[in-house]
């Protein structure tokens, strides 16, 4: 198990090195003056240069680099050019909107999508998995920002149940601020919903018939306890796998449908820090997306021995 | 039974047919003929519901959502097969000479494959749109490079079964040449996978496309998108919900469409991998 973790750690820190140099790249090409822009078009030379030296941007690609890698290893870390406070504080109190928004969602679709996936083998080829096979081509094919915007519509103006945006933040109160994921997270739970349900029921399908569910029944185990204790935890190590892969997508990826609830969440700062070319944001924020996607798959890695023990990792 | 019934045999196959058919007809008709010009403003005709004059009502520029939503057709035809021929094209030839070639080359194609993966992809379509300003040719871009790896490997995976074959090995003592081989012998043999994955990404482009065309990163104004469409429209979510509906009701439509192909496909052409995808 150790020596897995050191190969494991090892594969994270040559990925995170690979993509620190080409988003550093990429961004070092990026058209459009940080300097000009903070300082608007009526800047005269003299201003805009110094401006340029104060934020290291006239150094060559090399010292731009090192600068910016030896901040994060030394711990002092960099600041945002717009907000003027460090990235990490930035990174920590938006995670605090896409964090929760994130698990939420990842909650809805496990309860829809387990019972249901579960459900619709149990019926293989009868009307009702036919009908909730359908609705997951539906879900399949429906964008998550536009089920976000019917919500808004229903929920919201038609009903006035929820706001239809905005976040209060957590210290106006808790209930308050869950309500205000409720929307988002149920819009981005539905559509993963779909995948997980699919694959919940190929993969029961896939071990009911295996010998072992036949010697439970057999032995006089009732159903519930075949489908759940015996069926299930086998059938769980490819549907943790994508959940695995959905939360790390929604942990980087919330940016359309935090732009469409008004969300101060990480996608939304890091579409914004693009806009504002804030490329120590940018750059910090695409690294943190890729050691938590990393990390993430790692834990879902880790997670297989549980549901499996014929697995090891040596 | 003939090949054209036993395709309809099967049920996705016919409905995905039927739609994407619907969204083909719809963009061909568009370049010929809409009821309004797609970009024609009129103001006094602003942000209506359906209607016998607008079937589908009209937008904040009073602009005909019919005329836009058939032309929006058109613009997600566009990237979905520019977005495929970018990932199939370079996906194939990364591919083939990785199982071709084996050893080092394969090993570093494919580890620069996983590269392409560990990048979180939306995030990167968005960089890709803002460094080389946004346009719908970049967008188309930012898609199609994700689209590589998963080619790549397809191919690669596919093309490695069949280099193993015995009939590989009777062309090769036959004297057919290394490129013979590979465009006679392999590529025929690995076609229909390549088609059914086609048929899928083809829907995840005109997702993708939206997303990017919402964020105001694809598609420009005042060329129509159903991304852009949406973007309109969530201003004026609770004054014109219609705004909001069709084009959405469009984009799911579409993806649909070109989803269940792909699986009639995959059933018909590949009855070894029945089980659900995903």
């Amino acid at each position: 198990m150790s020596r897995y973790l050191i190969t494991k750690l090892i594969t994270l820190i040559l990925l995170l090195f690979l993509v620190s140099i080409t988003v550093f790249s990429v961004l070092f090409v990026l058209p459009g003056d940080p300097a000009q822009i903070i300082l608007g078009i009526n800047a005269t030379p003299e201003t805009l240069e110094n401006l340029r030296s104060e934020l290291g941007l006239n150094q060559p690609f090399m010292a731009q680099y090192l600068d910016w890698i030896g901040n994060l290893l030394s711990g002092e870390g960099n600041r945002s050019i717009n907000y003027d406070i460090p990235v990490s504080e930035l990174i920590i109190s938006r995670l605090k909107v896409t964090g929760p928004l994130a698990l939420l969602a990842m909650c809805f679709a496990i309860l829809i999508s387990i019972p249901l996936g579960i459900y619709a083998a149990q019926h293989q080829n009868r009307p009702t998995d036919v009908l909730v096979m359908f609705f997951t081509q539906i879900g399949l094919a429906t964008p998550d920002f536009w089920l976000g915007m019917l919500l808004i519509m229903l929920m919201a103006v038609k009903l006035g149940l929820f706001s239809a945006g905005g976040f209060p933040g957590w210290e106006a109160g808790f209930w308050s601020s869950i309500k205000a994921l409720l929307l988002p997270a149920f819009a981005l739970g539905m559509i993963r919903a779909s995948v997980l349900t699919r694959l919940t029921r190929s993969s029961m399908l896939e071990v009911l018939n295996e010998d072992y569910v036949k010697t439970a029944r057999a032995k006089g185990v009732h159903e519930r306890g075949v489908v759940y204790g015996h069926a299930l935890r086998n059938a769980m190590v490819p549907i943790i796998t994508i959940m695995g892969l959905q939360l790390g997508q929604l942990v980087a990826g919330a940016i359309i449908i935090e732009n469409v609830f008004y969300l101060p969440g990480l996608g939304r700062l890091v579409f914004q820090a693009i806009g504002q070319r804030d490329l120590p944001v940018v750059r910090d924020i695409v690294l943190f997306m890729a050691a938590a996607i990393v990390i993430i798959n790692i834990l879902v890695d880790m997670s297989y021995v549980y549901f499996d023990p014929r697995i090891r990792h040596e | 039974m003939n090949n054209a019934q036993r395709f309809f045999n099967n049920l996705n196959f016919t409905v995905g047919f039927i739609l994407s058919v619907v969204v083909i007809l719809a963009a061909v008709t568009s370049l010929i003929w809409t009821p309004y010009d797609s970009n024609k403003i009129n103001a006094k005709e602003r942000l209506q519901g359906p209607s016998w004059r607008h079937p589908l009502g009209t937008d904040q520029y009073g602009r005909d959502t019919l005329s836009r939503v058939m032309k929006g057709a058109v613009n997600s035809i566009i990237v979905g097969l520019i977005t495929i021929a970018v990932g199939l094209g370079i996906g194939v030839i990364i591919g083939l000479a990785a199982a071709y070639y084996g050893k080092i080359v394969d090993e570093m194609l494919m580890r620069l494959c996983d590269l392409i993966f560990g990048f979180p992809a939306v995030l990167t379509a968005i960089l890709i749109a803002s460094i080389l300003r946004p346009s719908i040719v970049n967008a188309m871009l930012a898609i199609g490079i994700f689209y590589i790896p998963v080619f790549a490997r397809l191919t690669r995976a596919t093309a490695l079964s069949i280099l193993a074959r015995e009939f590989i090995t009777a062309a090769r003592a036959g004297g057919v040449g290394e490129l013979g081989i590979i465009c006679r012998h392999v590529l025929p043999n690995i076609l229909s996978p390549l088609i059914i994955q086609g048929s899928i990404q083809f829907a995840v482009a005109i997702l993708a496309e939206a997303g990017l065309s919402y964020l105001g990163l694809g598609t420009q104004p005042p060329n129509p998108s159903w991304g852009l469409m949406l973007n309109d429209a969530q201003t004026f979510l609770s004054i014109s919900p219609w705004m909001a509906i069709f084009p959405g009701i469009a984009i799911a439509w579409a993806v649909l469409g070109f989803n269940l192909l792909g699986d009639g496909l995959r059933d018909t052409l590949d009855p070894k991998m029945m089980k659900g995808r995903r």
